[in-house]
């Protein structure tokens, strides 16, 4: 019987835990490292670890090893800081493990993109336990409700390498990987100014997430946070408007999971085209604001 | 001052690849082999390392059939001072590529590993933390600037949410991401005036087997084509209808 030990790293990551347990059709519980623990998901139990902050990774995976035993998988959602814990947790633990699950055949057969995401793989896991990291969009949500037990766990944050300095820009907009809007612009922004004037204000118009390509983020046009794609963050929002993006396989490879994709470029022959679900020949300059000004926002 | 560079030769990471039509594996027909790009980012921070400090000796390290021989050629062309070659025609996953990898270690008792936090074929993202979990060193990921001070590296890393710098004492595993730096070009007078380098080839360190094997490879699902709007109000008559706006 396939038992599951999801790791949160914060509120949002609890539910795809749910879906993930679902598909390959195992009991888990839940180690919700910071923020609220979420009892509403349908974990057999909680553990609240309660962190400020999430520690190193040399010692947020010593201290998940001790949680591990008896488990037949060990999981969460991806992300840069669970790729950097969990492989070194499957180290640690002399386990297989799958970076970018999308699907499970089986308890031990898993789908993950490849180079760019230009390929689809079905990995075969030959060894117990597994370690993997989820893609939440390519498994189906699950109804919240119930109410889990909950029980405190002590984490120890403490290990090789000390933490000197934190950059957080983030600022107020929603977290892109969890927005329902994401508005996000490439290289004919030009400059950081006219990338967040044009890009960041329609997506606050929106009440969405603002992303970038990575020729954008490479030419310090936009934050190296913001940037989507299959280097960079993978998003699923109900809305995602790529202005002045060509389509590049690792961009689209980071979008495809998005519900409505609009394209707005200049180049009628942009590759986005054949990918968007609905395609505006224009200049986004002109566009943008025209949009903004018929939504009166 | 012993830096090391494991890499990797993956399939031209500018091509667009296939699935075989029989679900096999990758079409590689007519496409060349390059270094991994994260890890020829990894060779030019080493490069720039020694520079700064020529005490420092580079070696090169990877895995695989004789092919591999060209990259490693490629590495030394770059700057690096040996370069090791574990010959083999296993099937490899990044478990048993960490496991030789600390083998190795132990051997030539490097003082700093730098590696691509992927590779841009199976994008895994695995070795590196597992090679520092097998070794119990200091890990620093997703690395966007290195610095050295006196007995420890201060690496500031890319995060989901922003940057952080880490403070890490030696030996320690660190892997590149893109922006750590623009590898230096090498034109090929280069490359064969590095054939006077050493490289040496042997045999694997250990017995360890994969514990993933791939047992399908496909091309993704295709998007859907939407269709091209006219206008403005098109657009968003359509989000609307949608329910998206």
């Amino acid at each position: 019987m396939a038992k599951l030990l999801w790791i949160a790293f914060d509120a949002n990551d609890a539910a795809p835990g749910a879906s993930f347990a679902r598909a390959i059709g195992a009991s888990f519980d839940l180690l919700q490292l910071t923020g609220e623990p979420a009892m509403d998901v349908g974990a057999e139990r909680v553990l609240s670890a309660g962190l400020a902050e999430i520690p190193n990774a040399d010692a947020l995976a010593k201290a998940l090893a001790g949680q591990a035993g008896g488990y037949t998988h060990i999981g969460a959602v991806s992300a840069m800081r669970s790729k950097d814990v969990l492989a070194r947790l499957a180290g640690l633990l002399d386990a297989a493990m799958v970076t970018d699950a999308i699907a499970a055949e089986s308890p031990t057969s898993f789908k993950r993109p490849m180079v760019a995401g230009s390929i689809i793989a079905t990995v075969e896991v030959l060894s117990e336990p597994v370690v993997l990291t989820v893609r939440p969009a390519g498994f189906a949500k699950t109804e919240r409700g119930g109410s889990s037990p909950v029980s405190p766990i002590q984490i120890d944050g403490a290990g090789k390498t000390k933490r000197i300095g934190v950059s957080a820009r983030g600022g107020q907009r929603p977290d892109l990987t969890q927005a329902k809007v994401i508005v996000s612009g490439g290289r004919p922004l030009k400059d950081a100014q006219t990338f967040e004037s044009v890009i960041g204000g329609f997506a606050d118009a929106l009440g969405g997430a603002a992303g970038a390509t990575r020729a954008a983020v490479d030419s310090g046009i936009a934050a190296n946070e913001l940037q989507v794609g299959q280097t960079g963050k993978i998003v699923a929002p109900d809305l995602y408007i790529a202005a002045g993006i060509s389509g590049s396989t690792q961009h689209m490879a980071g979008i495809k999971d998005s519900k409505v994709i609009v394209a707005i470029n200049k180049d009628p022959d942009a590759p986005i085209f054949d990918f968007a679900d609905y395609g505006l020949v224009a200049d986004l300059f002109e566009a943008i604001p025209a949009i903004r000004e018929k939504l009166g926002k | 001052m012993k830096i090391l560079v494991p890499i990797k030769r993956v399939v031209d990471p500018f091509a667009k690849v296939k699935p075989l039509p029989d679900g096999s594996g990758i079409d590689t027909t007519g496409l060349k082999f390059e270094i991994n790009p994260f890890d020829e980012i990894a060779v030019e921070e080493a490069v720039r390392l020694k520079e700064k400090d020529p005490s420092i000796e580079i070696i090169a390290v990877s895995i695989g059939g004789p092919e591999t021989e060209e990259q490693l050629r490629k590495a030394l062309a770059m700057g690096a001072d040996k370069a090791l070659l574990v010959e083999t025609t296993d099937p490899l996953d990044s478990t048993v590529v960490a496991a030789e990898l600390a083998a190795l270690v132990k051997e030539l008792q490097p003082d700093i590993i730098l590696m691509g936090k992927q590779a841009t074929d199976d994008d895994n993202n695995q070795a590196g933390q597992m090679l520092a979990a097998k070794l119990d060193w200091p890990q620093a990921t997703f690395a966007a600037k290195i610095e050295r001070a006196d007995g420890s590296l201060k690496v500031t890393r890319e995060t989901d949410t922003g940057d952080e710098t880490l403070e890490l004492s030696l030996p320690c595993v660190v892997t590149t991401d893109l922006r750590l730096n623009e590898p230096r070009y090498i034109a090929l007078p280069g490359i064969i005036k590095a054939r006077s380098k050493p490289l040496e080839k042997r045999s694997r360190l250990t017995q360890a087997t994969p514990k993933t094997r791939i047992t399908k490879i496909e091309a993704p699902a295709a998007r859907q084509a939407g269709r091209k709007v006219g206008s403005v109000d098109e657009l968003v008559s359509a989000l609307r209808e949608k329910g998206v706006l």
